[in-house]
């Protein structure tokens, strides 16, 4: 158990200005601004909005300046700002179908409606280091699609709210038309299982109400968006690896721009906010069928804060493995037993236990020296009476 | 009545814009009323926090995906009270976005309000259909290779 200590105020004090000091770094290199962060590092920032579960990209980029780049610290300080914050309300569930895309891929169909877009992305890149880097040499800009692709000129609309080149009176707000989404596609043949309907119920939310057992799969979703990355990339590659199977296939991943609305009491309607992105996956698993129904595709879904879809991914192959109960399946493994992985996922959570291990423990530690002590005195005393007793 | 002419729609069409211009957008707006009539301010801009939803499997049950900042203000402009909304911490921003969803609403002045943010209108329009040729630019087209099993 941890103890209250007292003192070693001037010494903490200048551990803090020796931190300062150290996160410079060499005063003769450039201060890194908050918006170079918030450029240049952006898929740090969105791991640390994503985690710190608040989107924010300023104070994400601030948060990683102050943590020297630790990320879990950064994840940190975010959480510990928003208890600081009144919540104004809970927006509209997010339509990711009409989402401003940056990316979209399919593994499942190679045509699917509305295409393939590869977008900002590390595949098929060679991960040799690029010495050019090291340089100031501005970067070529990407080509742009000659042709006005019917893409753009919907994202354009929905971006600007409006039509742009009509008069002002006479536009209208044009929402883009929805881009489907695979499972939709399969859905419509019944190939699928559908989502689990909306009942118009409040979902449960975990900022308010701590973490309890059975957890509903909305309360996993909440847990595993703000989950660690590490931590559900393990369990999702466990389950690749043969403990607690679920035959995955990606349908779809996208990524891009939701519009966020809040209904607001006093005006009467939601009120849009301006844009998150996000990335979203749809794992297809392997079917399955009873008596009653005829064998389907299940499924496990992702969606997080920012561009991750190697979390994104992970979240869908955990929340699928999770479900094994409401499908019949065995519990065979660590990825399926919810009460292990929900609470052990939350790495703010986590560090914050195993790291007090090195905040002073100086009487709880005395107790243990003074028992071993005692124990080993009467080891002693018990070897030295059986020593004695041997002759005889 | 088409979404053209429901003023809910066209009100929402508006914040859509405000949330997303800058300040220097904002101002130059303002400047063309300039002087503004006597203001009150019944909620200066204050930040807090909106919980973000999405749906399970993208259509199902909703659920909490995490929080975001957002910055509200309200005020009252010859008794017309203008409302803003808008993700990030920006007390600037929010409260200059609710002098423009104030003067909008006298329909005298919406013309020129609407007048004011077209070049923001502008701007964004040509910032998404970029990003989006760029990303039209990445569209791929995979073919199956014959594996040469006979």
């Amino acid at each position: 158990m941890y103890v209250a200590v007292k003192g070693g105020e001037t010494a903490i004090r200048n551990a803090h200005a020796l931190l300062a000091e150290a996160r410079r770094g060499d005063p003769a290199v450039p201060e890194i601004g908050i918006d170079q962060i918030r450029e240049q590092l952006a898929l740090a920032v969105d791991r640390v909005m994503a985690e710190g579960s608040l989107f924010d990209r300023d104070l994400a980029a601030l948060a990683l300046k102050q943590a020297r780049g630790d990320t879990i610290e950064a994840i940190f300080l975010l959480r510990a700002l928003r208890t600081t914050l009144p919540r104004f309300g809970a927006a509209l569930p997010v339509d990711t179908a009409t989402m401003t895309l940056r990316r979209r891929i399919s593994a499942t169909f190679k045509d699917l409606p509305g295409g393939q877009l590869l977008g900002p992305t590390f595949d098929y890149t060679h991960r040799l280091l690029d010495p050019a880097l090291a340089t100031q040499t501005p970067a070529a800009p990407a080509p742009a699609a000659k042709a006005t692709p019917k893409v753009s000129a919907k994202a354009a609309s929905k971006a600007a709210g409006k039509a742009a080149p009509k008069p002002p009176m006479g536009e209208t707000s044009t929402p883009a038309a929805p881009v489907p989404r695979v499972t939709d596609l399969l859905g419509d043949e019944k190939l699928i299982e559908p989502a689990p309907a909306d009942t118009g119920a409040e979902p449960p939310d975990l900022t308010r109400t701590p973490l309890a057992f059975p957890a509903d799969r909305a309360t996993r979703l909440q847990n595993l968006a703000r989950g660690d990355e590490g931590f559900l990339l393990a369990l999702g590659y466990s389950t690749q690896r043969g403990y607690a199977r679920t035959h995955p296939f990606v349908g779809e991943i996208r990524i891009g721009e939701v519009e966020v609305e809040l209904f607001v009491e006093e005006l009467g309607f939601a009120v849009p906010l301006g844009a998150v992105s996000v990335t979203e996956c749809q794992m297809v698993n392997q079917f399955h069928g009873t008596a009653e129904a005829p064998p389907q595709f299940t499924r496990g879904y992702g969606l997080v804060f920012g561009q991750s879809e190697r979390k994104a991914m992970s979240m869908a192959l955990v929340d699928r493995a999770m479900r094994w109960e409401e499908l019949g399946e065995t519990l065979s493994a660590p990825a399926q037993d919810a009460e292990f992985v929900l609470s052990h996922s939350d790495n703010v959570q986590s560090t914050g236990f195993v790291e007090h291990l090195k905040l002073p423990h100086y009487v709880d530690f005395q107790a243990e020296l003074g028992l071993v002590r005692l124990m080993r005195g009467a080891h002693a005393a018990a070897s030295d009476a059986l020593q004695d007793g041997d002759p005889e | 009545m088409t979404s053209a002419e429901d003023p809910v729609q066209r009100r929402k069409a508006l914040m859509q814009v405000l949330a997303r211009a800058d300040q220097a957008e904002l101002e130059a707006a303002i400047d063309r009323f300039t002087p503004l009539p006597p203001l009150r301010e019944p909620r200066p801009a204050e930040t807090g926090l909106v919980m973000v939803r999405g749906r399970i499997g993208g259509d199902g049950a909703p659920f909490n995906l995490g929080e975001a900042t957002v910055t509200r203000a309200a005020v009252q402009l010859n008794d017309v009270t203008g409302v803003s909304y808008l993700l990030g911490r920006a007390p600037e921003r929010a409260r200059a976005a609710a002098i423009l969803d104030a003067l909008w609403q006298d329909p005298a002045a919406q013309p020129v309000v609407e007048e004011a943010l077209a070049p923001v209108r502008r701007r964004l329009a040509e910032a998404a259909a970029e990003a989006a040729a760029k990303v039209e630019a990445t569209r791929v087209n995979f073919f199956t290779m014959a594996r040469g099993e006979d």
